[in-house]
């Protein structure tokens, strides 16, 4: 099973002949992900990477029955390639762009609104890695090598800090379903809680680890749900404890700027809500191991 | 980015909002030639740095006569002014804003911003002004009116009518308040600011409604559409470090420990340094070396770790997705060689080309660290760092 993105997932990548695009397409394709092709403006009719290239994207849907899209447009022009993509009927979409501008994604936010929620296109990053279910397909940036197949949902803001989480897991031999980037930005396609909503569906997954990060409200709107409506047992980690108040850390939604943005405050929730804490980042394994042990 | 109070009230002066007369100045003799210009009785000294509470720190001087304003002026031009958003190393003031004084008979709260958990600008408003809003949301919570501004449409009037009256405003202020608070809606949306802050908005004795402080600060993402605002940056009100940093294309934080930090990814950067302090020690910085790191990037963010003093031990944790350990080896080999290293450097590599990586820093024959794991990464700098400075 995983989420959002299987073997039967088609791809067009938006944003196909640029640098970046070329360069992580195909890597995507060695990875075994299945590029039905991609959209440039202007370049439509020609091939890419032996893969057909389109001038706008419901061209590209009609033409390959893509259900997915990657983008890898500059950031000012992606917000736009975004509802383009969710216009086009596109389900599952992956922002990689670092930099779009907050009151653009106000907008993309808004325009997705205007399809019923059931026919609404999820909307991952913008500013993450990517996703990938590991041995099925890799929408993203990241070293696929490192995630090895298995039980276990996550989720993050950070890419890194995901890798570091995967790569522990399959050093003890945890496998992953699904791992989902949601980006670092302040205003992004998908919270925590959508895909924990997704995950606890999945009956390929046992458990979820969250990778959360000082900055706003949505590792704490996912605990709370989690609480409520969720069978699985969830992990939590939360970044930047050592974090000044008021500065921002790379992320450009890393910052704390009001009540419950610290990562105590956070941790502190999450504990209240039943959710395992990682209490340091090297604990990731041990901790996901026993909470499997537990659940049998 | 932030700007100066006098930058805000100029744009927003454009969007309608009320200001009172005032002027700019960089010597006392232009302070007291402000103060002729606005005429009147009183006039307010006020420090341009970016930084709100600025008349805790002495910031702001009220005169009566020109003599009092060139006074002030000349204690204010070059001092450094310390407040709690400025950090203890505090901003200097190179700039002055002299304003015709108000008769204030009441002060309101104002403020926009991006609400992240909305997803859209939420308007914050209280009767309740002069307070700064963390402490009204501790200490006066039920005076605080919000309302979410539904991004297709903007904010509509009667929103505006709305927060006016829950304010306590006369029909008389009404329609000026109206007009504010929708000038400073269209100025936040058309200029790509995160932020509008109007504290305080100021009632007169006579009735009217004048902004006395204003703030604001923009989407560092969206500066290239409007260059006008791009070139009100002062870089005199920034940090040299960070600055710096951002123009080599890396992220950069100034912290208080002594373990410098090189790492990729914001996430893994926080994370690192929790791990630090998790193992005993206390990190110098956040530093971000981005994706593609080069060889030359990677020297570069040595150079800047090393430029703070109090950096005794550094550590390198690199999970390589779209890098490359081996350029990040290469890198940390001729920073090495080229710097004359005196700190212990602990290096840990993970990710693609990570054999190469390992191999290029071994071979260097450099006392270079190595570490596999987060965990012994950071057991091992502050191991480190205490063998170097002999701190238990």
């Amino acid at each position: 099973m995983a989420i959002h993105l299987t073997e039967n997932t088609k791809v067009l990548v938006q944003g196909f002949t640029g640098q970046i695009g070329t360069f992580h397409a195909t890597d995507m394709i060695k990875y075994g992900t299945n590029i039905v092709g991609g959209v440039t403006p202007g370049k439509g009719g020609s091939k890419h990477l032996d893969k057909p290239v389109f001038n706008t994207m419901k061209e590209a849907v009609a033409a390959t029955g893509a259900d997915a899209s990657i983008i890898f447009v500059p950031p000012p022009f992606a917000a736009d390639s975004i509802m383009e993509a969710a216009d086009a009927g596109i389900r599952f979409c992956v922002a990689i762009t670092d930099g779009i501008p907050s009151q653009d994604m106000i907008r993309v936010k808004r325009y997705m609104r205007r399809y019923k929620k059931e026919e609404r296109m999820i909307l991952t990053g913008p500013n993450c890695a990517g996703s990938i279910s590991p041995g099925k397909c890799m929408m993203g940036i990241m070293p696929g090598h490192i995630y090895m197949p298995g039980n276990v949902g996550v989720v993050g803001r950070s890419g890194t800090l995901g890798y570091e989480a995967a790569s522990q897991m399959k050093e003890v031999g945890i496998g992953i379903s699904s791992s989902i980037g949601i980006g670092g930005d302040p205003i992004n396609g998908s919270s925590f809680k959508d895909h924990l909503m997704a995950f606890e569906e999945d009956p390929e997954t046992k458990a979820v680890v969250i990778i959360g990060e000082i900055g706003g409200p949505q590792e704490v709107e996912a605990a709370m749900w989690a609480k409520e409506n969720m069978s699985k047992p969830v992990i939590g980690y939360i970044a930047g404890l050592t974090a000044p108040a008021g500065t921002r850390m790379g992320h450009a939604g890393a910052i704390i700027s009001a009540v419950g943005d610290s990562a105590a405050e956070k941790v502190e929730i999450l504990t209240e809500c039943g959710v395992h804490v990682v209490p340091n980042p090297s604990s990731f394994a041990p901790v996901v191991q026993e909470v499997l042990a537990k659940a049998g | 980015m932030d700007i100066h109070e006098y930058q805000a009230k100029e744009i927003l002066a454009d969007y309608g909002i009320p200001i009172g007369a005032g002027g700019l100045a960089y010597s006392p003799e232009q302070a007291a030639y402000r103060a002729t210009e606005i005429g009147g009785e009183v006039w307010v000294v006020k420090a341009q740095i970016h930084s709100g509470a600025r008349g805790k720190a002495g910031g702001i001087k009220v005169c009566k006569s020109e003599k009092e304003v060139s006074d002030a002026a000349n204690e204010l031009l070059g001092k450094k002014l310390i407040t709690h958003q400025t950090g203890p190393q505090g901003k200097v003031c190179h700039r002055l804003y002299i304003e015709a004084g108000c008769n204030i008979d009441r002060e309101i709260y104002l403020a926009f911003v991006l609400d992240r958990a909305n997803e859209s600008v939420t308007v914050v408003a209280s009767a309740e002004g002069g307070m700064e809003i963390e402490q009204l949301a501790v200490e006066k919570p039920e005076s605080i009116i919000k309302i979410a501004v539904e991004p297709a449409v903007g904010m509509q009037p009667f929103q505006a009518r709305e927060i006016a009256f829950a304010l306590g405003l006369n029909k008389a202020q009404i329609n000026q308040a109206v007009t504010t608070f929708l000038g400073c809606y269209r100025a936040m949306r058309d200029l790509d600011a995160n932020m509008v802050e109007i504290n305080p908005l100021v009632v007169t004795k006579e009735g009217n409604i004048i902004a006395v402080d204003a703030k604001m600060g923009f989407d560092d993402n969206a500066l290239f559409r409007h260059s006008n605002i791009a070139e009100l940056r002062d870089k005199s009100q920034e940090d040299a470090r960070e600055m710096r940093a951002a123009d080599r294309g890396l992220s950069y934080v100034g912290l208080d420990g002594n373990i410098g930090c090189i790492i990729n990814g914001a996430g893994l950067a926080m994370a690192t340094m929790d791990m630090i302090m998790h193992a005993g020690g206390e990190p110098a910085n956040f530093l971000d070396i981005g994706g593609g790191a080069s060889p030359e990037r990677t020297t570069k963010a040595f150079n800047l770790v090393l430029s703070d003093d109090k950096v005794e031990c550094i550590l390198v944790n690199i999970f390589a997705g779209i890098n490359r350990c081996d350029w990040i080896a290469e890198g940390v080999v001729q920073a090495v060689k080229s710097i004359d290293l005196k700190v212990p450097l602990v290096c840990r590599l993970s990710g693609t080309n990570v054999e190469e990586g390992r191999k290029i820093l071994k071979d260097s024959g450099l006392p270079i660290i190595m570490a596999d794991t987060l965990q012994e990464a950071a057991d091992k700098a502050v191991a480190a760092w205490k063998d170097a400075t002999g701190k238990k």
